[in-house]
């Protein structure tokens, strides 16, 4: 890790070519001046905004997608066909146990950005790998208590309620396991190139997306878990 | 922001990235969403921050349990207590953690937010709407060789 981290300082080498940083190598948006006062003025936006607000975009269209299958299982809750209830098969503990570890990785995810903005390298990868560690144990949780539902017999093909339960709960965890690949190669792309403004603004989305699913985690454990286990 | 650093025409990606950076000082732009307003050198307040949002989080996670387990709330009311908090929660995380503001930099992404949230409410609350009205208008069905209503 040492290694790496004396590697990815922010004393990158800087043998590189010079590039056309804008995608506007004429200038024509700027005009030479950044200063121009007022809203919308002052040529286009950075990239970082233009990246960070398509991100924001799509992941209000992924949060738009989670809404249906949130919609979908709560019309189908009561829809158990004999089968097991959620009563009957939540377990709390291990919801709340996997709760607190997303939410925590939520945390050091947030710790892993300012150290990125910081160029502290040796707190982002030690911020960078307690996500991941924490996102594991989150995804390990989740794909164990499925193991233990479809071992009882209580498989998504059992009843309507329960395949809308995995259709959602398992969405998200694909997600998880996306964002945890993302992480990987977010680790490995700021080891091996630095803090270039392409990767801050990769790390930004990143953030995002990470944080993002906290937010989604926090619906999938209110309505699935805890609703379903009162009523 | 003077172009006459660096080496002529072009800037090294380093120095691109502290100029976006800088950006977010200068106050002509908006922000990007999960950009912090000036947070800059200060990692101090920037840790302070996700550490309020991680103590109201976890405050807001653990009275959600406690609603849904205990009996400090009427039963009938259980589950609009949890989704009151489960709202508060996803505030926290949108304000402490993506650093959604008021501010007028964030106005773009607050606007986005308020169409994707417009757009969850119409899919979630349309479709209960809809099929508790199917489920109350139906006729109850009787398939032969099943028991009542316990479906296939």
């Amino acid at each position: 890790m040492s290694a790496t981290v004396a590697f990815a300082g922010p004393d990158a080498p800087s043998g590189r070519p010079p590039r056309s940083v804008h995608g506007d190598p004429y200038q024509i948006g700027r005009g030479g001046g950044d200063d121009t006062p007022g809203h919308g003025a002052g040529g286009p936006a950075p990239k970082r905004i233009v990246v960070g607000y398509g991100f924001w975009i799509y992941l209000l269209s992924d949060i738009i997608m989670f809404a249906a299958f949130f919609a979908a299982y709560a019309v189908l809750s009561g829809a158990t066909a004999g089968g097991p209830t959620g009563r009957e098969i939540f377990d709390q503990r291990n919801v709340a146990i996997e709760t607190a570890l997303l939410l925590t990785s939520s945390f050091t995810c947030g710790l892993a950005s300012l150290s990125a903005e910081g160029r502290r390298s040796s707190w982002f990868y030690l911020a960078m790998a307690a996500t991941f560690v924490l996102g594991a144990g989150f995804l390990a949780l989740e794909l164990r208590e499925f193991a233990e539902l479809i071992e009882r017999g209580a498989g998504p093909q059992r009843s309507a309620f329960l395949s809308a339960f995995f259709a959602l709960v398992g969405l998200h965890g694909l997600h998880v396991s996306v964002g945890l690949l993302w992480l990987l190669t977010m680790m490995a792309q700021v080891a091996a190139k630095g803090y270039r403004a392409d990767i801050m603004r990769r790390l930004l989305c990143w953030s995002l997306f990470w944080h993002a699913l906290d937010i989604i985690w926090v619906g999938v454990f209110s309505v699935v878990y805890l609703i379903g286990a009162t009523t | 922001m003077s172009q006459s650093t660096g080496t002529g025409g072009g800037i090294a990606g380093q120095s691109e990235s502290d100029r976006e950076q800088m950006d977010r000082h200068g106050g002509v732009h908006d922000l990007a969403p999960g950009d912090e307003p000036a947070s800059g050198e200060e990692v101090a307040s920037g840790v302070r921050g996700y550490l309020v949002g991680l103590a109201l989080a976890a405050a807001l996670t653990v009275a959600s349990f406690v609603t849904a387990n205990g009996s400090f709330v009427w039963g009938p009311a259980i589950p609009a207590a949890i989704v009151v908090l489960a709202v508060a929660q996803m505030g926290v995380h949108l304000v402490f953690f993506i650093h959604i503001t008021t501010s007028p930099d964030n106005v773009n992404n607050v606007l986005a937010l308020a169409f994707g949230v417009l757009i969850c409410i119409l899919v979630i609350g349309g479709s209960l709407w809809i099929m508790y009205n199917l489920n109350t208008n139906m006729l109850p069905m009787q398939m032969p060789g099943m028991p009542g209503g316990t479906g296939n």
